[in-house]
């Protein structure tokens, strides 16, 4: 089945999200969708996919026009959305999850569903148990519950924004696979993304968008360098780490033991010098997020010493250790880091530990607009969070972090940021180390992990089943490690 | 927001409500005019009047002062009526059992006021942060508990000389109540506290440090957490100064309306704070002039049984459909706001 996109318009407010897209997919073919951030890629995703209706435009399905006003009805015209977040319900199981978008009747059938779901999943070699619930899944398996749900909807064509965020280096391999049989029986797939090296590996045809525009298409195979200059303009270096003299120990860790609720780590032991950059890397709760926590005093360990500086802070809470110059920021940057519907100002003086009680205001707004040029934040000081893009946030959260800080711990750092916006982001993580700041941060990018990380620990199931000097290893060797696997013992 | 837009948005539904309860009037064969004017009237008419009506302004407004802290911090203090109780009761006991010169009197009762409503919002806190309770149900919990506390009290060890009865106990002592001013039966001390208390919140809320704590603590707590607020002290401490507030009207209630203690002596001035601050949007600014809405219509509605015949509860239907439009009204911005920023946030550029 081909699709056509034709000149579609959306704007939101002042901001031309779409500004006349046209775009041709023909059937069979994995083409694939480049751009930035900000480039206009989800919105027309989502026009495609009936979540918005486009100010002008047209989407043609084999010749003939149509209109979604809702994903129900794109569904029934048979275009799919794979959403960066699965949309499962938890706490039901996956055969539950599949019969709730079953269209029509009120009678459900669960006999027949499992069967089909049976042969789905063998058709695509995916490990489903209908009975379990979708809670105890990974990403990677949720995700392929949605794609089962898409195809038993009837999806002609799939699209997939940003799928690879979060699932594992084989279950990524097991996706590419499941997409390039899907296409070889006539199934158009868009796949949006962001990294180019995915885009590479798998995509037949790419079309690249920046600024609510179509920059072009390319056939690939197309030299990486060309579509970079696409997307940004401009060829971009990517800066390798400058690096640092390692002074003392800050962070001393021994015999570290912690229990949560579904995970444990134990006996874990760690030093960190001043200046050191440490990665963490790991299927998305092996461990790595606990571990951050931990240190940063908001979960209590049951045994293990941890020290700052030689001195025992094993247990201590959360704000003392941010007094003592221990700060985390964690992945949900609007859910936990940051407060909805206060300003960047506010922001900005909350974070301030030596706000006086009265807050004064005028001088305030005044600092917060110095901030917000400072630091490239693309919004004004009475903007509220929720209106800045992804990348201001994380600007933002790095503009209120405490000066002089022994420990920054940091998840995803540069997670959905555009290349320039990342670089940023470690150029300010970098300059840090001069003061003698440790990094750790947890990442499921390869490439950061490998070029900012002095050593890399890779976690599995609660444990670090590797430290490695981030010079002496590469992106295959971190993909099997990942998964639970030393190189060569396939 | 605009001063003009922000007067729109707290008018609408108060002008929604009142042609709303006209159209009801006409409905039912009244002369709308009539009641309304005999509203006005039963409220504004006579200088006695005026003193209740100002005297109920006075405890709605502290109530609903006391309610935009816990609002503000993301508490629906559901409970403020039992706090306005536990205040009455607190200040009932001073007023009975002690006797100190006038003006020490009244910093007792006040102070007892403060201290009843603020142990018993506490004790919702408690049950909140320890118990996981949600503060709606322990809050209401706890005012059955104040109300039987009251009701016990006057039909027991508070009983009248000779025959206990439920309409109240003994009057006090003049010497605890509030003095008023002259003929109109409002206490200049009340009208002090409230407005003292409006301003103190409204500096809390816009211009602290802790205001703006509690408005991160509301609106994340996770996030509030990271940035290093003790979130417990803060929830605790909102319903503390929210419920001392709450308790400081049950003391006007009691010290200087009723003059003695009577069952259940919040009169539902506590729920009326809870619409007063949502239709202010939980800001200090606004809780005056609503407050002055509510008392006339609180008072005035008393006297739509004497003057026409028409049932009191007129009054109680100008309220309810007053809330249903609040309601309807924060909806439908609610809806317009997700509509303007319905770009998802990777597009938006400011």
């Amino acid at each position: 089945m081909s699709l056509q996109l034709r000149d579609i318009h959306k704007h939101f407010g002042p901001v031309r999200a779409n500004d006349g897209i046209s775009l041709t997919v023909e059937a069979g073919t994995l083409h694939g969708l480049l751009g930035e951030n900000g480039a206009g890629k989800s919105t027309l995703m989502k026009i495609l996919s009936g979540f918005y209706a486009p100010d002008a435009g047209e989407i043609i399905l084999d010749d003939e026009t149509i209109e979604s006003s809702s994903p129900r009805d794109a569904i029934a015209h048979g275009i799919g959305m794979l959403h960066q977040d699965p949309l499962v319900f938890l706490p039901m199981s996956v055969v539950d999850n599949l019969l709730l978008a079953s269209p029509g009747s009120a009678r459900i059938d669960r006999r027949q569903a499992r069967r089909e779901l049976a042969q789905m999943s063998e058709r695509f070699g995916f490990d489903l148990d209908p009975s379990s619930l979708v809670r105890s899944l990974t990403v990677g398996e949720r995700q392929q519950l949605e794609i089962v749900r898409l195809l038993w909807l009837g999806a002609r064509v799939l699209v997939l924004d940003e799928p690879t965020t979060g699932i594992s280096a084989p279950q990524r391999v097991k996706l590419f696979e499941t997409l390039r049989a899907l296409a070889a029986e006539g199934m158009s797939v868009i796949f949006v993304s962001h990294k180019l090296e995915e885009v590479e590996e798998l995509c037949e045809r790419v079309t690249v968008m920046r600024q609510g525009k179509v920059i072009g298409h390319a056939e690939m195979p197309t030299p990486a360098s060309q579509l970079v200059e696409m997307m940004f303009g401009a060829a971009v270096e990517v800066e390798a780490a400058k690096p640092i003299e390692l002074g003392d120990p800050v962070l001393q860790i021994t015999g570290l033991d912690v229990h949560e609720r579904l995970l444990s780590i134990e006996t874990l032991s760690l030093e960190v010098k001043s200046g050191e950059v440490i990665g963490l890397a790991g299927l998305e709760g092996s461990g790595q997020n606990t571990l951050l926590r931990t240190v940063a005093g908001l979960i209590s360990p049951s045994g293990g010493s941890i020290e700052l500086d030689g001195r025992q802070i094993a247990g201590f809470p959360y704000r003392g250790l941010l007094n003592a110059g221990i700060q985390y920021l964690p992945a949900g940057r609007l859910e936990e880091g940051l407060v909805q519907g206060l300003t960047v100002t506010e922001h900005l003086v909350l974070a301030n530990p030596d706000t006086p009680f009265f807050v004064e205001w005028d001088t305030a707004t005044e600092n917060a607009a110095e901030t917000v040029t400072e630091h490239f934040i693309k919004g004004r000081a009475d903007s509220f969070v929720e209106e800045l893009s992804g990348g201001n946030q994380q600007r933002l959260l790095l503009a209120m972090l405490r000066p002089g800080l022994r420990l920054l711990m940091m998840e995803h750092p540069t997670r959905g940021l555009d290349i320039e916006s990342a670089n940023w982001v470690w150029r300010q993580l970098l300059a840090r180390r001069e003061d003698g700041t440790s990094v750790i941060f947890a990442s499921a990018d390869f490439d950061e992990l490998l070029r900012y990380s002095n050593r890399i620990l890779v976690f599995f199931a609660g444990g670090v089943i590797a430290e490695l000097n981030a010079s002496e290893t590469d992106v295959e060797e971190l993909g099997f490690l990942i998964g639970g696997k030393v190189r060569g013992s396939r | 927001m605009t001063l003009f837009r922000q007067i729109v948005r707290v008018l609408a539904p108060v002008v929604g409500a009142v042609v709303f309860s006209v159209l009801l009037l006409l409905l039912v064969g009244e002369s709308p005019g009539g009641a309304l004017t005999a509203m006005v009237d039963g409220a504004l008419g006579t200088s006695a009047r005026v003193g209740d009506t100002l005297t109920a302004w006075t405890t709605l407004s502290l109530a609903a002062a006391g309610l935009a802290i816990t609002f503000t911090a993301g508490l629906w203090n559901i409970g403020v009526e039992g706090q306005v109780i536990a205040g009455a009761i607190a200040a009932s006991f001073v007023a009975r059992e002690v006797t100190a010169p006038p003006a020490i009197m009244i910093f007792l009762i006040l102070l007892a006021g403060f201290i009843g409503g603020s142990i018993w919002a506490v004790l919702a806190g408690l049950l909140k942060v320890r118990g996981k309770v949600n503060e709606i149900f322990g809050g209401l919990g706890l005012t059955f508990v104040a109300i039987s506390l009251s009701t016990y009290l006057i039909i027991g060890p508070w009983k009248r000389a000779g025959v206990a009865s439920t309409g109240g106990t003994d009057p006090f002592p003049e010497s605890s109540w509030l003095p008023t001013l002259g003929d109109l039966r409002v206490s200049l001390v009340a009208i002090f506290v409230a407005i003292l208390a409006l301003a103190v919140v409204y500096v809390l809320l816009r211009g602290t440090r802790f205001g703006l704590s509690l408005r991160a603590v509301g609106q994340n707590l996770q996030s509030s957490a990271l940035f290093g607020i003790p979130n417990t002290r803060y929830l605790l401490t909102a319903f503390a100064l929210g419920g001392a507030l709450a308790g400081m009207a049950g003391a006007i209630r009691v010290a200087g309306f009723y003059h003695k203690l009577v069952p259940g002596p919040g009169g539902g001035h506590g729920y009326l704070g809870i619409l007063i601050v949502l239709l202010a949007g939980y800001k200090a600014k606004w809780i005056a002039p609503l407050a002055f809405f509510f008392a006339i219509v609180a008072v005035g509605a008393s006297q739509l049984p004497l003057q026409l015949g028409l049932d009191a509860s007129l009054g109680g239907i100008l309220r309810s459909v007053l809330v249903l439009f609040v309601l309807l009204a924060g909806g439908w911005q609610a809806r317009r706001a997700t509509r303007a920023k319905a770009a998802p946030t990777e597009e938006v550029v400011a």
